[in-house]
């Protein structure tokens, strides 16, 4: 992959170790501006903690990572300047003592009420802001989450597998306001997640991370809207098998066997 | 006592409180649920109806005092083991006709409250210091562990030494008292605060101070409150001995001095209002609760 003159986040050579384990070791990532990228792969594999050391949550043990804020787009983003990197979790990580709208109001750097709300109507709880997290579906605190993190116009969102703990039709419904918000705010998106048919739906590359390493850098050249059709199966069907190769490659081992003769 | 074994009690009753609620509320399904519903329909017909709801905590009390004046009115007890509760009652007007029981009162209640205060507030201080910093932690745990484990109305003897009968000596015993419970329970609060949360506020960008302010402090507030029960408890007995033991004014003063004159009337007087003063305190600690963890859905009730 050749760095050229849009590339906006640049992941180069990152290696990051726990003790004696090494989780990742020589990561190139380029992505551009406006890019949406999944990283899937199996749990375990890193790519949990690639989002992390994007994030600055943790910090790589060799290489580096660098973020390219485009100063004119910071000026444009109000007089707090500099668009900000967001990040979503896995769990809503709500505050359970605010009020949804408080909740909002945390991600804004000066606080604007008016601000959290219109964030909360691109979401479509405009009408719960009163209310207290306890009481939301999780579907709906995962929303407050996603309202939270675009409020301030960050230009990079990080998702750590975000609906991984929601039901499929939810999970269906967040995948197209992530996709329909991503498209109105010109983000950049990186997107952690094990489910493969999630990245082909969403992304326009799919990195699949194996044994720390970049196994595979897929481009998916479908159109949005997605149609899950015989394209998007052709994708999902390739990634998957690029998936499961490893196991394949060693034989079954016998389980069975005629114990009778004749 | 540790927080550990105070907390889930008060947590474990407000989930079966309504726990039970949704019981009631559930229309009828199979024959089995239906009777399961029957059942705690019965248990909680007193709890459905809103003015026998608020009545029913002072029933037995009522009954109590029915049973009281009955047995001494009667002469089963004597009176000079056990005055009628019509005999404290007018101890009560004749006393407050003096105005030497609203001194009395206001007396012990002001002892009872600084000294809350000051060691209500060192607690909360050392607390929060000890939850924040492993360095404060390592340096101070262990001691005031130690310290914990004396009883803290065995130093009566030293205090009497130290300060003789005047205010510092109850001040310095309420505070030791009070202490104790509200440090460990800001401690275990503020460590057991969801590291996930602390987490998002970082990423979030929020400063060292709004990070305090906005999660580490309401998370931990639960756990502050139920200290603060608590040492309530602990304020009031603590005051009570340590009256009882040497004083030359207040509400224990005041029954010491009755006992002189056998004036058993007076002495039963104020043994009531101690637990009505406690009765009072925990009442307000349980408001405070209710305002302050409204957001608690295993605490608001609808």
């Amino acid at each position: 992959m050749t760095v050229d003159q849009a590339a906006f986040l640049h992941v180069d050579h990152i290696g990051k170790r726990f003790g004696e384990r090494q989780i990742l070791s020589q990561v190139d990532i380029t992505i551009e501006r406006g890019e949406f990228v999944a990283i899937v792969g199996r749990s375990g594999c890193g790519k949990s903690t690639l989002l992390r050391l994007i994030a600055g949550l943790e910090q790589p043990t060799s290489g580096q990572i660098s973020i390219d804020r485009d100063t004119k787009a910071s000026s444009a983003a109000g007089a707090e300047g500099r668009r900000s990197t967001r990040f979503l979790f896995q769990e809503s990580r709500l505050l359970p003592w605010k009020s949804v709208l408080d909740n909002v109001r945390l991600g804004i750097p000066d606080k604007n009420r008016h601000t959290a709300r219109e964030a909360l109507a691109q979401v479509g709880l405009a009408d719960r802001e009163k209310e207290w997290p306890g009481i939301l579906s999780g579907g709906q605190k995962q929303r407050v989450a996603l309202a939270r993190a675009l409020a301030s116009r960050p230009d990079l969102l990080l998702l750590d597998e975000p609906l991984g703990a929601l039901d499929a039709l939810t999970r269906i419904e967040m995948q197209q306001l992530i996709e329909r918000l991503w498209i109105e705010q010109e983000l950049t998106i990186v997107l952690v997640t094990h489910d493969v048919s999630e990245a082909v739906a969403l992304a326009d590359r799919v990195l699949l991370i194996e044994e720390g390493h970049i196994a595979l850098d897929m481009r998916i050249t479908l159109d949005r809207p997605r149609e899950r059709d015989s394209g998007f199966a052709h994708f999902e069907n390739q990634i998957l098998g690029r998936l499961l190769q490893r196991d394949n490659r060693q034989p079954l081992p016998m389980v069975r066997q005629p114990n009778f003769s004749i | 006592m540790s927080s550990k074994s105070i907390a889930p009690p008060i947590q474990d009753q407000a989930a079966l409180h309504t726990a039970g609620e949704h019981v009631v509320n559930r229309e009828s399904g199979t024959s089995i649920a239906s009777t399961r519903k029957r059942y705690s329909a019965d248990d909680n017909a007193f709890l459905r109806s809103p003015w026998l709801n608020r009545l029913l905590p002072f029933g037995l009390p009522l009954l109590l005092l029915i049973g009281w004046q009955l047995l001494t009115a009667n002469g089963w007890i004597a009176g000079n083991i056990l005055p009628t509760p019509v005999e404290v009652f007018r101890a009560l007007i004749r006393l407050l006709g003096t105005g030497e029981l609203v001194e009395n009162i206001a007396v012990s209640t002001s002892r009872a409250l600084s000294g809350f205060a000051i060691g209500g507030g060192l607690g909360f201080l050392l607390g929060v210091v000890n939850g924040i910093s492993q360095l404060w932690e390592k340096i101070s745990d262990s001691s005031i562990q130690m310290i914990r484990n004396i009883p803290h109305l065995s130093l009566i003897p030293l205090v009497i030494v130290w300060f003789g009968i005047g205010e510092e000596a109850k001040l310095f015993l309420v505070s030791l008292g009070v202490f104790f419970p509200v440090y460990l329970n800001t401690f275990h609060g503020i460590r057991s605060v969801d590291r996930g949360l602390v987490e998002m506020g970082k990423v979030y960008g929020l400063s060292r101070l709004a990070l305090y302010i906005h999660i580490i402090l309401p998370g931990a507030l639960p756990s502050i409150l139920v200290g603060i029960r608590y040492a309530l408890g602990i304020m009031w007995l603590t005051l009570i001995v340590a009256e009882t033991v040497a004083a030359d004014a207040g509400i224990g003063y005041m029954a010491m001095n009755a006992r002189e004159f056998m004036q058993m009337d007076v002495i039963v007087l104020s043994i009531l209002l101690y637990a009505l003063l406690g009765k009072l305190s925990d009442s307000m600690a349980k408001l405070l609760e209710k305002r302050w963890l409204r957001w608690n859905p295993v605490l608001s009730r609808k």
